[in-house]
């Protein structure tokens, strides 16, 4: 590894900026966190960054490092420095900018709230049973730490800002979640449709790809949902019964 | 003066780790408007980081458990130092708030009959820790959030709370500032619950992350509260050690409650040396490496291994071992679980498994782990009621980390998840009843002015150092005067240290203005990190003798006297004044679990 790295880092806020070089020594195991700790320990306590446990289990230090989508605590900087040692680190780009690295992603926690909860089917004996082999679907939805990672490369809102029709991969993992919850009662399926938007994601599978808990956010919810969706509302026998009964 | 905004709420939390949701959930279901300020976003906070289990004795592992066998487990691990009635209400408690989890949508990992599946930890009689795989904490942070979430509550992220408003009634209210863009806004409550979390950030290598600097620790005590049992500051014995940048992040006990081994530079496995059990455990531990191997598949007839003692044991053993020049080229033990094979670590320490691959490029099927003590949580806290979580402040409530009590010298493993469940809830249940009885008070213009010419000083100075160069050196002289090992020299020599770093940080810089600027947070963090260091240190002075967390190495031995008081901090004018309280007497129906132990 190089002694020291430079590290061209977004400087501004939502009316503007720019990149800043800092030079950092480098030690062993060193990730994009730590250099970003260091310019704010030793040249500007300025730079503005979230993070928390610093081990990947908190989902708050996403970036994009070298314009790839990354938690920075989870991103050795040997894998990413050029020949020139250089590493450039930006903000997640499709939620407003507030300031340097970090960014307004109060939709989500906005969406998150419109999520019909849980409900276990009534006259469930207690203690509650469930197979080991029926929880592990969920259990898979459940690893994720809200980095939103997702949410930044999903092409629906990152490229359309369709944050007005479609919740992101985020939402669809939660209501996965949900919905393979082997004791669960809600019918989320016209949710979904309309509310959700499952709709309009196109399976380009980016989100799979960018996921640090490795989440098959495509395959494993968002593929099966729309699935579930398409029984409902696009089984043409259905179709036919709510043409007769008038049922939308 | 600084214009600032004013909200109302008639419950006020500070704090969105698992205590101050689960308090939150008992405000709104009460019907009243609750408040709940975050530090961080909604979900990050501490809580996300336990990793192993929530202890609760459900009994599901045809092991003959239940709330008395925790209950002693508990006073045990404890060293005898917690307040039994606390113990008490824990114990029996903690079983109907796992449960509950459950009703709220947590996914449990399962027993073969589909009951939530338990596993063995330190310090504990019984498989008793209720687990998903090792990210426990997040599935109880996300269960409780969406809970909460769910009931409507206002949840002020990235606020960050820096005095408590009193009057002559008590507590009425807080002035925060929003982290984003610096603006100033005073809460008025009826009732404020403080669920803050620890104070690890304070020492050089910590498994905590920026937020536990022991704000609502020290803003209780700023307020009129006293603090209780300050100098228990737990070393977990694992941390990360190599490579440098990843030292003090935390290997789940979980390790070796699946049946990680423990040993030195030499190869030799150290906890079975008898200098390393101590009498209160003797007997109940295997005492060959062959029976230790037996007990990962017959439970029943045989014992735990002695990697099973108590963190406070464990990390001491593993400090003796490396001061005595046994340790591995970094300076650490190997923690060695290879002998379970890939698919069962992938399957039971998945992010163990994810964590050294991506951090330390360490496949931990195939190789051991290098570990090394790390700070990790704080046993003592704000001095509460143990049924009501009541501090001496009226109309305010600390539940969780922040609270001391229930954990005595050494807190049990898979103990805080549980705590947090259950003294989060009866906080909350407190709070709802004091917002009853209480209503909004005028606040003191003065006490705001005071606050927001303490907050904004550092941004008007120029000259004046850096909060980054003096938090490093008060890490720095925490890591090596109040860690594991303590002793009169270091720690006075630790106290005169702090009173400098007092006078300097009153003459803090930083630079740039009030929108998202570390810098500046960083200086009124140091402020509460000052105080509850001394408040560490002045009680690890008065304290002479060894017991749990606390190893002096000029009283080594444990005394009975001192098993008799706990250490109290109030603050008088500026000084901090560390009081003897005697322990409430044990009444007789406890003290009959606690001879059950013993037969």
């Amino acid at each position: 590894m190089r002694d020291t790295i430079r590290l061209r880092v977004f400087r501004g806020d939502a009316s503007g900026g720019e990149e800043r070089e800092y030079e950092v020594k480098t030690f062993p195991g060193m990730v994009v966190l730590d250099a970003i700790h260091q310019i704010q320990g030793e040249q500007d306590g300025t730079l503005a960054c979230r993070w928390n446990c610093k081990a990947a289990k908190c989902g708050s230090c996403s970036a994009e490092i070298n314009g790839l989508p990354r938690l920075m605590c989870k991103s050795r900087v040997e894998e990413f420095y050029d020949a020139a040692g250089v590493i450039r680190v930006h903000p997640i780009k499709t939620f407003p900018l507030i300031k340097d690295l970090v960014t307004d992603v109060s939709w989500n926690y906005k969406v998150a709230e419109s999520i019909p909860p849980l409900r276990i089917r009534e006259g469930t004996p207690r203690p509650l049973r469930m197979d080991q082999s029926d929880v592990e679907r969920a259990q898979e939805f459940r690893k994720c730490i809200e980095c939103f990672l997702c949410q930044t490369v999903c092409h629906v809102l990152r490229d359309h800002n369709r944050t007005d029709a479609y919740f992101g991969p985020r939402y669809m993992v939660k209501i996965a979640a949900l919905d393979m919850h082997p004791l669960d009662s809600v019918e989320r399926r016209s949710f979904l449709r309309r509310s959700a938007g499952v709709g309009y994601c196109n399976i380009t599978k980016c989100c799979q790809e960018v996921c640090p808990e490795h989440i098959h956010i495509t395959d494993n919810a968002i593929i099966p949902l729309k699935e579930r969706v398409a029984d409902e509302f696009y089984d043409p026998i259905r179709m036919l019964v709510r043409r007769l009964s008038g049922r939308k | 003066m600084e214009p600032y905004e004013t909200v109302k709420h008639d419950v006020l939390i500070i704090g969105a780790g698992g205590a101050g949701l689960r308090a939150a959930i008992s405000v709104l279901e009460a019907g009243l408007d609750c408040g709940i300020v975050s530090k961080s976003l909604l979900g990050k906070a501490h809580t996300v980081m336990a990793e192993g289990g929530a202890a609760a004795a459900l009994g599901n592992m045809h092991e003959p458990d239940d709330w008395r066998v925790h209950f002693r487990d508990t006073i045990v691990g404890g060293a005898y130092l917690n307040n039994h009635r606390m113990v008490e209400i824990f114990a029996h408690e903690a079983i109907d708030r796992v449960l509950e989890l459950e009703e709220y949508g947590a996914v449990f990992d399962r027993t073969p009959e589909g009951l939530i599946a338990q596993r063995p930890f330190g310090g504990h009689t019984y498989r008793r820790l209720n687990h998903v795989g090792d990210r426990t904490g997040l599935e109880l942070i996300r269960t409780l959030q969406d809970r909460a979430v769910s009931m409507g509550p206002t949840v002020h992220m990235e606020w960050t709370v820096t005095r408590l408003l009193t009057s002559d009634r008590g507590v009425v209210g807080a002035v925060a500032y929003d982290r984003s863009d610096g603006r100033i806004i005073v809460i008025q409550a009826k009732a404020v619950v403080l669920a803050t979390g620890g104070w690890g950030r304070m020492y050089r290598y910590t498994s905590n992350s920026w937020e536990s600097t022991g704000d609502g620790a020290a803003m209780a005590l700023e307020a009129g509260a006293d603090l209780i049992d300050m100098e228990m500051v737990q070393f977990h014995p694992t941390g990360m050690l190599w490579p440098p940048s990843m030292r003090g992040i935390l290997v789940t006990e979980a390790v070796r409650g699946e049946g990680g081994i423990l040993r030195n530079g030499t190869g030799e496995r150290f906890m079975f040396k008898p200098e390393y059990m101590p009498e209160r455990y003797q007997g109940k531990f295997a005492d060959s490496p062959e029976e230790a191997a037996r007990w990962l598949d017959d439970k029943q007839n045989n014992r735990r291994p002695p990697e099973l003692l108590p963190r406070d044991e464990v990390a001491r053993a593993i400090y003796k071992e490396v001061r005595a020049g046994r340790g591995t080229v970094h300076g650490g033990v190997h923690l060695d679980v290879t002998h379970r094979g890939a698919a069962y670590i992938r399957r039971k320490l998945p992010s163990m498994y994810e964590q050294f691959m991506a951090l330390g490029s360490v496949d931990i099927t195939a190789e051991p782990m290098e570990v090394y003590p790390t700070v990790h949580y704080t046993m003592g806290g704000i001095h509460v009621d143990a049924d009501t979580c009541q501090t001496a402040v009226p109309g305010l409530f600390a539940a969780g980390e922040c609270a001391g009590g229930l954990h005595g010298a050494n807190r049990l493993g898979g103990n805080s998840l549980t705590d947090i469940l259950v003294f989060g809830r009866r906080a909350g249940l407190s709070a709802v009843e004091a917002a009853s009885e209480r209503k909004h008070e005028p606040i003191s213009e003065s006490q705001v002015a005071a606050e927001v010419e303490l907050l904004l000083a550092p941004l008007g100075r120029t000259q004046g150092e850096k909060p980054s160069v003096i938090a490093s050196e008060l890490q720095e002289i925490m890591q090596n005067n109040a860690m594991i090992e303590r002793s009169h020299e270091g720690l006075t020599a630790c106290l005169s240290k702090l009173q400098e770093l007092k006078e300097r940080a009153g003459r803090l810089s930083a630079a740039g203005d009030r929108r998202y600027n570390p810098g500046w947070h960083a200086a009124r963090d140091l402020l509460f990190q000052l105080r509850l260091s001394e408040a560490i240190v002045r009680s690890a002075l008065e304290r002479k003798e060894s017991r749990g967390a606390q190893w002096r190495s000029d009283y080594p031995a444990t005394d009975p006297e001192w098993g008799k008081v706990n250490l109290t901090v109030a603050l008088r004018g500026d000084e901090l004044v560390v009081t003897r309280v005697p322990l409430p007497p044990m009444p007789e129906h406890l003290q009959a679990i606690m001879n059950e132990g013993k037969k």
